[in-house]
């Protein structure tokens, strides 16, 4: 079994292409017909590239977000004075920067922020189409809408930071800058802005349920790569006909902590962990600014920001002459 | 290229020693290490100066190899330093035997002027100084004397917050005729752009090489903007922009002063602030008192004094964009270190630049 033990998938199991179901004859009508295998994309999942039925969503999603990433990026290289060179250096500083405060939710000059609000409208509409691509492919296919309304949730917390929170604020100046460490830089000064983040109830949650979605990735993988010599990897057979790999997998969890999830219901488990980690740092972004604006005060006002008790006794920290050992 | 014999013997006789010389060199290599960390200890040792109370994280931790060793500059100055000549009256003044003194120091006597003197033409790295009536540097240096006493003698609650440590011309100057670590106005540093477009996401020794506004200086040590971002309440009714409720580009800029004043200082936030709650005054520390009197004291500094030379400066001395006068900030002293010179005191030597009064206390 020590072909198992790859990081990489290492068997290539390779027959003709797989096309898909084409119930009502119009394969062709939004697929490209072509298709391709690539021993590298077999490492990684399934050898085979295509074909890739992108839709008139999809068209007019990838088109928007093309125009919107130049104007991102032709914006940086224009304030580099057109320098390529200087535009790979500075690159990781560079940005497009949301409208100063004093435009409120006008529109600014083009070089103010004008193009951020274009280049903004653009992704909307991008992000907006690729989520309703991601609904109509399901629905050709029959299937749940659930990567649809995961998508959701993290296109809320993007409409958050770009659209209703700014809206709320009056003033397009509260979005987030387009660039590497711009958008840091934005993350840090929120939080100082608004008193601590961290003071936050709903960045508490967003916070509990990211760790906890990594924890359940890792406990769920982990789990079937261990049982999948008992065929535990076919998970969609386990579910419906529990065999030995189920069996193992739910005795090895219940000896380690006296409970174990099910074979389908720890797909729920990940699904709601990954979905509520944006939905409530949306909910902790939205309120910022706009409901509390200063969330360490809040926080005492609730009584879980605890106070020190007893004086602070400078005194007795030792002094910088002794710090430096320029005294015993 | 081996012998055949050796070959054949090697081929009839196949020996694993891959798995021996992995384990041996894994073995070996952590004897060797282990017995380096134990003859030379530690090589990145940090030692923390406790900044608030137990359990809150709070301290100013430095690597050791850092931390212990002395700014070159103090024994540069020790050199130069030398015990004044008390006078026993009646002595010649300098007003009388020497020309272009500086004014204030007229009533000192020859031999303590000529001594001070000398050990400015030292600190500044001028040898003629006020040797030339007419050179722009002997009417800088007069301004830049009183300046000097100015410090000494209004900044205490800055300069000797902690001990009597005081200012002269080295602890800027530092032999050099123009001191390192001063400043010019950038103005806009992105092309094309406007407004806060303009004026951050670039490299620049102003923001610290952060991508955060590179006017912070100009703003708050300059024009005497106020810096405070926070509300006071819970929640504060307000458009950003509008009405002094500041957005996420003013915190931005104050961020990008705090940046330039903790690595001008060399350490980190929790030396003057409890990070949980920056703005509290109840939980910043005694330190955020000093530093405060210190940000007043530069934009002295820099409008009664540094603004004003600029029609004393000839134009290479001057700014590369708006040919302003040289300024100066935390940095400009301090150089990296909490205290500047390591908090030796520079001024006991000097009673001549304590005071403007003219008349130096030689402890008589």
């Amino acid at each position: 079994m020590a072909e198992y033990q790859n990081i990489f998938t290492q068997v290539q199991v390779r027959g003709t292409a797989e096309m898909g179901i084409d119930e009502y004859g119009t394969l062709t009508e939004d697929r490209t017909t072509t298709t391709g295998f690539s021993n590298l994309l077999g490492w990684f999942g399934n050898a085979q590239l295509g074909p890739v039925n992108l839709g008139m969503a999809g068209v007019v999603s990838l088109g928007a977000g093309i125009v919107a990433t130049n104007i991102i990026g032709l914006n940086m290289l224009a304030q580099v004075n057109w320098s390529i060179p200087e535009f790979l250096r500075q690159g990781f500083w560079l940005a497009l920067e949301p409208p100063s405060p004093e435009y409120g939710l006008r529109i600014p000059p083009l070089n103010e922020g004008g193009w951020y609000i274009i280049a903004s409208f653009l992704l909307l509409v991008s992000v907006m189409l690729w989520w309703l691509r991601s609904w109509q492919l399901a629905a050709e296919q029959k299937m749940g809408k659930h990567v649809f309304w995961a998508f959701g949730s993290a296109i809320w917390l993007f409409l958050v930071l770009g659209l209703f929170r700014p809206i709320l604020m009056g003033s397009w100046s509260e979005a987030v800058p387009y660039g590497i460490f711009p958008h840091l830089d934005w993350t840090t000064a929120f939080s100082i802005r608004y008193g601590n983040l961290y003071y936050n109830p709903f960045h508490c949650l967003s916070i509990v349920f990211l760790y906890g979605s990594v924890l359940l990735f890792a406990m769920h993988g982990a789990t079937i790569l261990a049982v999948s010599r008992f065929g535990g990897d076919r998970e969609l057979e386990q579910i419906v006909d529990r065999g030995t790999a189920s069996e193992r997998a739910a005795l090895f969890w219940r000896w380690t902590m006296g409970f174990n999830a099910t074979m389908e219901g720890i797909h729920r488990w990940a699904w709601w962990f990954a979905v509520l980690t944006p939905i409530t740092g949306g909910i902790g972004i939205l309120l910022t600014g706009t409901v509390v604006d200063n969330w360490f005060i809040w926080a005492q006002e609730h009584h879980f920001a605890p106070m020190y008790d007893g004086s602070y006794g400078y005194e007795a920290y030792g002094t910088y002459e002794a710090f430096v050992g320029q005294e015993g | 290229m081996l012998p055949r014999w050796f070959n054949k013997w090697n081929r009839d006789n196949p020996t694993d020693i891959e798995r021996p010389a992995i384990l041996i060199g894994a073995v070996g290599g952590a004897v060797i290490v282990a017995v380096a960390l134990v003859m030379w200890g530690q090589p990145f040792a940090t030692t923390s100066l406790q900044t608030g109370p137990r359990g809150t994280g709070m301290s100013v931790p430095e690597f050791d190899a850092d931390r212990l060793l002395p700014d070159p500059g103090i024994e540069v100055f020790a050199a130069t330093t030398s015990a004044p000549v008390v006078p026993a009256g009646g002595e010649q003044l300098a007003g009388e035997a020497r020309e272009n003194v500086p004014p204030g120091l007229e009533g000192l006597t020859v031999e303590n002027y000529d001594r001070l003197l000398a050990a400015m033409r030292e600190w500044t790295g001028i040898p003629d100084l006020f040797e030339d009536a007419e050179s722009y540097q002997t009417a800088v240096g007069h301004v830049m004397v009183g300046m000097t006493q100015n410090i000494n003698e209004n900044w205490d609650g800055h300069v000797n917050a902690n001990k009597q440590v005081g200012v002269t011309c080295y602890t800027c100057h530092r032999g050099q005729p123009v001191p390192s670590d001063i400043w010019f106005r950038l103005g806009d540093v992105n092309k094309s752009m406007a407004g806060w477009s303009a004026n951050q996401n670039r490299v620049t020794p102003l923001n610290s090489y952060t991508s955060l506004p590179t006017d912070a200086l100009e703003k708050y040590l300059l024009d005497g903007e106020l810096i405070a971002v926070h509300d006071l309440d819970s929640r504060v009714a307000g458009i950003p922009g509008q009405d002094d409720y500041p957005g996420i580009q003013h915190a931005e800029r104050t961020y990008s002063l705090m940046n330039y004043i903790s690595n001008s200082l060399g350490v980190n936030c929790t030396f003057c602030h409890n990070t949980r709650a920056f703005y509290d005054g109840a939980q910043v520390t005694p330190q955020w008192g000093t530093e405060s009197l210190g940000i007043q004291m530069v934009l002295e500094l820099n409008n009664d004094y540094l603004v004003p030379l600029e029609g004393l400066l000839p134009p290479e001395r001057l700014g590369p964009k708006f040919q302003d006068a040289p300024k100066a900030a935390c940095r400009t002293c301090h150089k990296g270190y909490q205290q500047p010179l390591q908090g030796t005191n520079v001024i006991a030597d000097w009673p001549e630049l304590a005071t403007s009064s003219g008349t130096p206390d030689y402890g008589q």
